[in-house]
């Protein structure tokens, strides 16, 4: 291979497409590291804070397409103040005036701001797709921005935001010449949009193949969006109010009845009558089904939705569908490869599923590889069963209501039934657990989860060793985030070393103190040690014996991070 | 007197005793705890503040079972569920949408009367149903509802305003719709709702 010229060697790595084989590529020897880095065009930075927008720059001059992750995981659940951090600007400002050729931008848990949208809209003339997952800081304002000024805007994506809606003018400045619209997923907005203009958006963008609608979205407008647009792979309808007896509902069987292509639905927003024959027809087609924000969707009309969809293999849904229902998934959906079930009301405390949904799942669905499982109870014997019949599992997160509820029958610890889960599941990446749990368990996942890369832990364990366990254990760790367990020092200053070779460290309510927080930051100089003081639980002179609320660690290149809000200490 | 209670003594009834506890420890038995209560090296969200004083923030609206023996309240601990902001945020606005739980309570104000009433709308599961409540409640006649003719020649009609803020007639829509879209419910004296249809 050392003798081929360089452009041959960069055709050949042209075919290697995930960050992590191309990780591997350049590690290889200087001359591919040279070769790889000046032809990367996507890149990915799990930790914003890892690492300067300069340094990206400088490594990868071919730089088209970038993923940054902002806040720590936790920051989902409000564990984190809104302002810590996580600032896309700097980084659109370094591309801006190093005249990178921006088209693609995805951010995950970061701030952007109105200015920063539009920064994007004027400064990267080939900008095509913006994805935006869990992001805040801007409003419909920025969006009319990126409409108005991207001339190729291909994809605009917006998962699970929190946007400042100022009414829906945004959709009209899309230019009429704009025809290139592939992807366009709105349904996160509160407010109204431009009907008409989105009639006509539909209309001239025949390469328009994902579509999710807002709640304001209504019945008659969907009905021609469809007559358009019958070549739709995936659509989230927002509103479904209808009227069973109108013309207008009809119109839409019809027009659902030619879109051939559907295989992904989701929305379902607003739901009156509960009937969906409609999309019966769609259903035999359709690999994706999400469920999980319509409430109004439940009992006999969602199990007759799903008997219809044999096909399916990813699913997400909400706890009302019940142990029965998922019995009705396990026997319909055999191509089920990843299922999230989530509690219907969170706030009561009530969860609709228990053990018995979760092992009819995996008796019926052998290729069951990812779940997300919010319920009522658990026992060790069924997640032993659970352990047996899908050893395939590469992320299985499960949330009993009551974090520190043990075995619902023989009131004895879950460990046994986690480690079943990771003694049986050799492929598990991802793991979170909950319910009342021992060191050992910890002691298991050490032994057996030699691929874990991400864990999430609450409530559990007893003592230091739980964490020692684990340190010493898996391998392949990347993100431990830890709150409300009794690990102190002892177990954080174990393996200082073992943090370099993750991305980060969350704990939370734990018992560390400042002392220990302070050794291990001067200990490890490449790593940010963050305590984060909101509720101004600790003074600046405080004693170092004091425990620790927040601290967030992880491994920088970057150093001390200089956007800190008062609350942060870097230590 | 004094001699049973010497008698008493000569027995020694505390230490043929049965309680639970250890022999020679006088401690009365403590209060009963929730099942939540387990180890005592881990405590549970639900109980009391002593074991998380430096802790607190984690949980908040704990009452301390111990003290009272009755079980604690359900803590609502910060961040648990893990469920995100913005999927927490839509089931609120949803749940805020339907008023009172579990009732669909919409006010219901007539023409003339002094006072308006309140009535649960998922009560009903039709509108003859409604209206015949409706007539019970306000001592006044509706009159049937037909599906051609609407409100048969009555002194009144009954109207809704809905989720846009218009003023509808009482029966367009099926029943389905019609509660999820109904703030509130005006009955118009059939003066005022002459040409109207009524």
């Amino acid at each position: 291979m050392n003798y081929f010229p360089d452009e041959v060697l960069e055709h050949i790595f042209d075919f290697v497409t995930s960050q992590r084989d191309r990780n591997s590529v350049s590690q290889v020897c200087k001359p591919w590291y040279k070769i790889e880095s000046s032809c990367r065009q996507k890149v990915f930075v799990g930790n914003c804070y890892a690492i300067s927008p300069e340094r990206v720059i400088e490594r990868f001059p071919g730089l088209k397409s970038i993923f940054l992750k902002g806040k720590p995981h936790f920051a989902d659940f409000n564990l984190v103040p809104h302002d810590w951090g996580g600032f896309v600007y700097p980084w659109i400002e370094a591309f801006a005036r190093n005249n990178v050729g921006l088209e693609e931008l995805k951010l995950k848990r970061m701030i952007i701001s109105d200015e920063c949208l539009e920064l994007i809209s004027r400064s990267f003339p080939n900008f095509k797709s913006l994805v935006l997952v869990s992001c805040e800081g801007f409003t419909t304002d920025g969006l009319a921005a990126i409409a108005s000024n991207c001339r190729f805007l291909r994809e605009l994506d917006l998962q699970e935001n929190d946007v400042e809606d100022h009414r829906g003018h945004w959709l009209s400045c899309i230019p009429d010449t704009c025809t290139s619209l592939v992807s366009l997923n709105f349904a996160c907005l509160k407010g109204d949009v431009n009907l008409a203009a989105l009639e006509r958006l539909v209309a001239r963008s025949p390469n328009l193949r994902s579509l999710r609608l807002n709640h304001a979205v209504p019945l008659d407008i969907l009905q021609k969006i469809l007559m358009r647009a019958p070549h739709l792979v995936d659509l989230g309808v927002g509103s479904y109010v209808h009227d069973p007896d109108s013309e207008t509902y009809n119109k839409l069987v019809t027009a659902i009845r030619r879109c051939k292509s559907v295989k992904s639905l989701s929305g379902f927003l607003d739901v009156a009558p509960h009937c969906l024959s409609a999309f019966h027809l769609i259903c035999p087609r359709l690999t994706s089904l999400n469920l999980s924000y319509a409430p109004g969707i439940h009992g006999t009309e969602l199990v007759k939705l799903i008997r219809h969809c044999r096909k399916l293999q990813r699913l997400w849904i909400l706890d009302c569908i019940g142990d029965e229902g998922l019995e009705v998934v396990a026997s319909t959906c055999k191509d089920l490869q990843e299922i999230r079930v989530f509690p219907s009301d969170p706030f009561v405390g009530n969860a609709a599923v228990t053990e018995v949904g979760l092992v009819a799942l995996s008796r019926g669905c052998p290729k069951l590889q990812s779940i997300l499982y919010f319920c009522q109870q658990m026992t060790n014997a069924a997640l032993i069963t659970v352990a047996k019949n899908c050893p395939n599992f590469t992320r299985f997160r499960l949330c009993i209501l009551d974090p520190t509820k043990p075995d619902a029958v023989t009131n004895q610890p879950l460990d046994e039934g986690f480690g079943a889960i990771v003694h049986s599941c050799k492929g598990l990446r991802r793991l979170s657990m909950s319910g009342q749990l021992t060191d050992q368990v910890f002691l298991y996942i050490g032994m057996y989860a030699e691929q874990l890369e991400m864990l999430s832990i609450a409530f559990a364990g007893d003592t230091d060793k739980g964490m020692q366990y684990l340190l010493n254990g898996c391998k392949k760790l990347r993100k431990l985030e830890i709150r409300d367990c009794p690990f102190g020092n002892a177990a954080l200053l174990m393996d200082v070393g073992k943090y370099e070779t993750m991305r980060s460290l969350w704990m939370s309510s734990c018992e560390i103190t400042l002392g220990g927080c302070k050794s291990l930051a001067k200990k490890m100089p490449r790593l940010n040690v963050e305590i984060i003081n909101d509720n101004d639980q600790m003074e600046v002179s405080a004693d170092d014996r004091q425990k620790v609320e927040k601290m967030y660690l992880y491994r920088t290149l970057a150093g001390q991070r200089k956007d800190a809000p008062e609350f942060v200490w870097t230590l | 007197m004094e001699r049973s209670m010497a008698y008493e003594s000569d027995l020694n009834l505390k230490a043929t005793e049965l309680r639970l506890g250890l022999p020679g420890s006088d401690e009365p038995e403590k209060p009963s705890t929730t099942p939540s209560v387990r180890s005592n090296k881990r405590a549970s969200p639900e109980t009391s503040e002593e074991s998380w004083s430096k802790s607190s923030s984690s949980v908040s609206n704990v009452e301390n079972c111990e003290r009272d023996g009755t079980p604690p309240a359900k803590a609502q601990v910060v961040g648990w569920p893990p469920i995100r902001s913005y999927r927490k945020n839509y089931f609120q606005e949803k749940k805020n949408d339907q008023v009172d739980g579990a009732g669909m309570y919409v006010k219901v104000s007539v023409d003339g009367a002094p006072f308006l009433r309140k009535i649960d709308l998922k009560v009903y599961k039709s509108y003859p149903e409604l209206l015949k409540a409706l007539e019970d409640m306000f001592k006044l006649t509706i009159g049937e509802y037909s599906e051609k003719e609407g409100c048969n020649g009555s002194e009144f009609a009954p109207t809704y305003e809905d989720k846009d803020g218009d003023w509808m007639l009482v029966g367009d829509v099926p029943w389905d719709m019609f509660i999820c879209s109904c703030k509130r419910l005006r009955i118009m004296k059939g003066s005022e709702a002459r040409g109207f249809g009524c």
